[in-house]
């Protein structure tokens, strides 16, 4: 706002102060010096091209746009808490197995333990009112089930008997890879329906894109449980399930990176460089992918990174309703609807709670990169 | 514009038509179909026999499950909604409109309630966090209703439930009405139900409108960034406006303008149910109605209930295209 104002009511004064500024600025950034230039008092300016004669080899530095966008990346709080945030989670998932060996993805924890069964009954005591009977049944059996955080288990045992910490870094595995290999088939598939709609126009551009409005309308997350109880009854194996709900998460969410494609790609057609490919006799390839498509992928992967936020809530609902990844397979999802026991909902929080806290870092840390590099893409950024 | 309503309208017949081929194929593909699931127990004890059981498919029309019988079946099922059938329902033994207009209500009467909430408390903290860009309140709103976005609502519900029905007692954790109480058949007995089922929706409601905050704000805080550092912002701040002015008179009208688009989201958001809230909170809802039918493989309701989400998909997107040109005079349509 101060800014503005400053501009607004330029005063010899503030005119040299900006002076300062800008030749602070083009040590590292010549493009916002430029930019800032423009704005200058007139004996502004000259004082800079005085300047620049001398100081200019020294003082300039030639920085790609892939490092400005970096800078004012770093240069938000939040991008950095994303990137921590990112980045714990895929240390944890990935080495965290590797390190912490003593239990596996599926190992179940046999001993002899001593396991109690909670039941409730609700019962009428024949006054109209209600009695609660909460019965205890203790039971020797060979699994550790259910058992509370200690030192063997850090959270805590699941129902089956396994270890809920490594549970977790497995479940954490496969959501991420789910969320990453999604995001990029879409945006391939984006890519290409989009890239073609908004370059040829006309019957083309009408025809692909009433097919993404088909798939825009069509309710995604009950027609992934219709897909997903299909696969899962093809009887494949579990590893060719998941990548055939990855095929179909896929299917049911590029349209919107279609038309984000499409539509950027119908206003850079109509730019003179584009003009000027045409003139040099370029193939049509040769103009989608290699000078519109570059120029889209700043969005593109804002629209990414935002993406794998949602792809890993797809996934994890899916598991959370039985009909994504399978057990034994370990899954954020499926270890939250242990939950939907009202035993393990109330004494076994250790079980659920640290699944869901995940996602949410998940889903929160690649939302605040998306957001930190929108915001450093834009170039109608001021900062 | 009426030139522009009735292409529109003929191109989501077209839209519509694909949608419903796509989810009726699938839904053919769903295993553990309504006939094998009730009378299982029946052909295992020698009542019937896979013979009974093929003739019942082929009299509910689902008994080829090749390619042909997939067509067959579809065609059917087009020809009877053309007349205004939707079919009946395997599950609920009754037609499926009937039971989506029977349930819709309560899902309705959540999603209105959250929804004016929703945008009751999403734009003022928008625009708050866009005038105080970068402010501790800034950061605050935004780290919290992000962490609503990424909550999944399962999850959240456990966690509601766990503490303020569970812990706390002081709401009921699912359901609709309390159990095992009658109410008189008079004006005070409505007044009474009606408050004990507003006693059991709070926490639904509370739970969906914290988890859709967070997009509705953020959108909100963009556009009014937007809006803030526009030309005529500028000039009304030179005017001597003061700041108040500037702000609520100025600019934040034209920071609803992008809102009219979000209008195509909330007409299934408003009719649609939501199958996951729903389905946790016990809530017969037409959500939940739809989750049982789902797991059920029960494919007149299945069908019936997509293709309602994908109608009311389709009438909202245009609704919003309309809406846009009339609050924002900048955009004809064509």
């Amino acid at each position: 706002m101060k800014e503005e104002e400053k501009i607004i009511a330029p005063s010899a004064d503030e005119g040299k102060n900006k002076d300062l500024a800008v030749t602070a600025e083009t040590l590292e950034e010549p493009t916002e010096a430029l930019k800032e230039n423009a704005t200058l008092t007139e004996e502004g300016r000259e004082s800079v091209g005085e300047r620049e004669l001398g100081v200019a080899e020294e003082t300039y530095k030639e920085m790609s746009p892939i490092r400005l966008v970096l800078r004012r990346f770093f240069r938000s709080k939040l991008s950095i808490v994303g990137i921590v945030m990112i980045a714990a989670l895929i240390i944890f998932s990935v080495l965290g197995p590797v390190i912490f060996n003593r239990w596996g993805e599926e190992t179940v924890d046999r001993g002899v333990y001593v396991s109690e069964d909670v039941n409730y009954y609700r019962q009428d005591d024949g006054n109209g009112g209600y009695v609660n009977v909460t019965e205890v049944v203790e039971s020797e059996d060979g699994i550790n089930r259910l058992a509370d955080p200690s030192g063997d288990h850090w959270l805590g045992t699941d129902e089956k008997g396994m270890d809920v910490f490594v549970r977790l870094m497995y479940g954490g595995r496969i959501s991420l890879l789910i969320g990453f290999i999604v995001v990029i088939l879409e945006t391939i598939l984006g890519i290409i329906i989009g890239g073609l709609a908004g370059y040829f126009g006309g019957w083309v551009d009408n025809v692909l894109m009433r097919v993404v409005d088909v798939f825009n309308c069509i309710p995604t997350l009950p027609i992934l449980f219709i897909a997903s109880a299909a696969i899962n009854s093809w009887g494949l194996t579990e590893d060719v399930n998941i990548y055939l709900l990855m095929v179909f998460i896929t299917l049911f969410s590029w349209s919107g990176t279609a038309r984000l494609v499409r539509g950027q790609i119908l206003g850079l057609r109509e730019q003179e460089y584009m003009t000027a490919t045409e003139v040099m006799g370029y193939s049509p390839a040769r103009r989608i992918f290699k000078h519109l498509i570059p120029n889209v992928m700043p969005q593109l992967i804002v629209s990414m990174t935002l993406g794998l936020g949602s792809v890993i809530l797809y996934e994890s609902t899916l598991s959370y309703l039985g009909i994504g990844v399978q057990p034994p397979k370990a899954a954020w999802g499926s270890m939250i609807a242990l939950a939907n026991r009202p035993e393990i909902l109330n004494y076994h929080v250790n079980v659920w709670l640290p699944a869901g806290l995940l996602i949410v870092i998940a889903v929160l840390g690649f939302n605040f990169i998306g957001d930190g590099l929108r915001d450093a893409m834009d170039p109608k950024a001021r900062k | 514009m009426f030139k522009y309503i009735v292409k529109r309208l003929l191109l989501s017949i077209i839209i519509l038509l694909g949608v419903s081929i796509i989810i009726y194929t699938l839904t053919r593909l769903m295993p553990a179909d309504y006939v094998d699931q009730t009378f299982s127990s029946k052909v295992q004890s020698g009542a019937m026999s896979m013979e009974d059981l093929q003739r019942y498919k082929e009299l509910l029309g689902i008994g080829d499950n090749s390619f042909t019988g997939i067509m067959k079946g579809y065609f059917g099922w087009l020809g009877r909604l053309l007349q205004g059938d939707l079919g009946r329902s395997f599950k609920y033994q009754k037609p499926v409109a009937e039971v989506i207009a029977s349930q819709m209500w309560y899902s309705f009467g959540i999603a209105i309630v959250a929804t004016i909430l929703q945008f009751a408390i999403a734009i003022p903290l928008g625009i708050t966090s866009a005038t105080h860009q970068y402010s501790v309140r800034d950061y605050v709103t935004t780290v919290l209703t992000m962490i609503g976005i990424g909550l999944p609502s399962y999850f959240f519900g456990a966690i509601v439930i766990k503490v303020f029905a569970v812990d706390l007692g002081w709401l009921p954790s699912g359901g609709i009405l309390s159990g095992g109480v009658t109410y008189a058949d008079n004006f005070a007995g409505m007044m009474a139900q009606f408050g004990d089922m507003v006693w059991h929706l709070i926490l639904p409601i509370v739970v969906t409108v914290l988890l859709s905050i967070g997009g509705l704000m953020r959108y909100t805080r963009t556009n009014t960034l937007e809006v803030l550092s526009a030309d005529y912002i500028r000039t009304a701040r030179a005017k001597g406006l003061s700041e108040k002015k500037v702000i609520y008179k100025h600019a934040f009208r034209n920071t609803l303008i992008p809102l009219a688009t979000l209008l195509a989201g909330i007409l299934p958001s408003l009719f649609g149910g939501m199958l996951i809230t729903e389905q946790v909170f016990g809530i017969p809802g037409i959500g939940k109605y739809a989750y049982d039918a789902l797991q059920f493989a029960d494919i007149p309701f299945v069908m019936g209930y997509n293709m309602f989400l994908a109608i009311l998909t389709v009438i909202g997107t245009l609704f919003s295209d309309i809406m846009y040109s009339i609050v924002d005079p900048r955009v004809k349509l064509k």
